[in-house]
């Protein structure tokens, strides 16, 4: 009986301490280095999501590379959404600080991206629905991003990840690229 | 002996990464000792203070009027900034000085908040780059730990009639 008492209290101490080490590595890594998410929506179509809601692309988010917030015109990225703080969207970074950029939409008017800010849109531009909206409870060591609603500029303390691949379906395996649609390049300035 | 060597510096290297992940946790989900630099919260919170603040309440939007929080700048990503929360999304507030005749009110938008310093002459906040995203609030400042005169739990605004009429 004594025995298998030990043997319990030994199992148990070397659980916590497996624990101990796993969970908070795990975490940090998702957190800092890389974690993987589905997107909703079809704001990103047709490079993201293009069957609609048939098959929800599922993209490997690399955190590590924006950790100094360098991100380049044409890459994907995910943010958490200025508009729902629980929420996280994906966009294609349109132009960084300082550039000036045409918006499309009904005032069709010149704005400068300020300073620490940057410019992001859909690659679907004829789609304007609301975003679903996900809260906290869906997330279990993956994170879902929404890809609906509109173009913003958005702070750069809100970037999250930029998105590197996509890893399902099968069939849609590919490294996503950083290509800026032509008619999107920001406006050269006079000082060029 | 070389691998006597090897097998010392890989532990060392296990322990410094499960010691690092854990403090990782502990600053992001739980809190973390800060130092506040800046005149911009005085009287509250003065020049090199030190003080404690917790992350958990912006986990479960807990933030609420007349916190101190801790929110990542909106033009710099990379610095932090220390204001009070005067109006939650919704809120009306006031984007003038109250000494002006001619007063201009806006209201927060969702997802936002408007924050200002407590040393109003001498702070640059949502009156100079308007509301914040909520998401860019990083923790709540709740106690002060140095310097030992002024040791406690902070104290309200003294700027009270920033905050919106009910």
């Amino acid at each position: 009986m004594a025995q298998s008492q030990g043997w319990m209290k030994k199992y148990f101490k070397s659980f916590c301490k497996g624990f101990f080490v796993t969970v908070p590595v795990a975490v940090t890594f998702l957190d800092q280095v890389a974690c993987v998410a589905r997107v909703e929506g079809a704001s990103m179509q047709p490079s993201l999501n293009p069957g609609g809601s048939q098959t929800s692309d599922v993209v490997l988010l690399n955190h590590w590379k924006v950790r100094n917030f360098q991100v380049q015109r044409g890459d994907i990225v995910s943010l958490v959404s200025p508009k729902n703080p629980g929420q996280k969207i994906i966009k294609r970074v349109i132009a960084l600080e300082g550039d000036i950029i045409r918006t499309m939409g009904h005032k069709n008017r010149y704005v400068k991206v300020p300073r620490g800010h940057i410019w992001v849109e859909g690659d679907h531009h004829g789609h304007s629905f609301d975003s679903n909206s996900f809260g906290p409870g869906s997330n279990s060591g993956s994170c879902a991003c929404d890809a609906g609603g509109r173009t913003t500029e958005v702070s750069l303390g809100l970037l999250h990840a930029h998105a590197t691949h996509i890893l399902w379906p099968p069939e849609r395996w590919q490294k996503l690229e950083s290509v800026l649609p032509p008619e999107r390049s920001p406006v050269p300035s006079e000082e060029e | 002996m070389l691998r006597g060597a090897l097998g010392k510096t890989f532990r060392l290297a296990g322990y410094t990464i499960q010691y690092g992940c854990i403090a990782h946790c502990a600053f992001e989900y739980v809190g973390g000792v800060v130092m506040c630099s800046g005149p911009s919260m005085e009287p509250t919170i003065q020049n090199s203070d030190i003080v404690f603040a917790e992350n958990l309440s912006r986990h479960f939007h807990g933030i609420q009027r007349g916190d101190i929080v801790i929110a990542k700048s909106p033009s710099d990503p990379k610095s932090n900034i220390c204001k009070r929360v005067i109006g939650l999304e919704g809120d009306k507030v006031l984007t003038t000085s109250p000494s002006d005749f001619f007063k201009s009110h806006s209201y927060v938008p969702t997802g936002h908040v408007w924050l200002e310093g407590d040393n109003l002459q001498n702070s640059t906040d949502s009156r100079f780059y308007g509301p914040i995203p909520y998401g860019l609030i990083r923790g709540r400042i709740f106690f002060k730990i140095w310097p030992l005169s002024d040791f406690g739990f902070l104290r309200d605004s003294p700027n009270g009639h920033r905050f919106s009429d009910n």
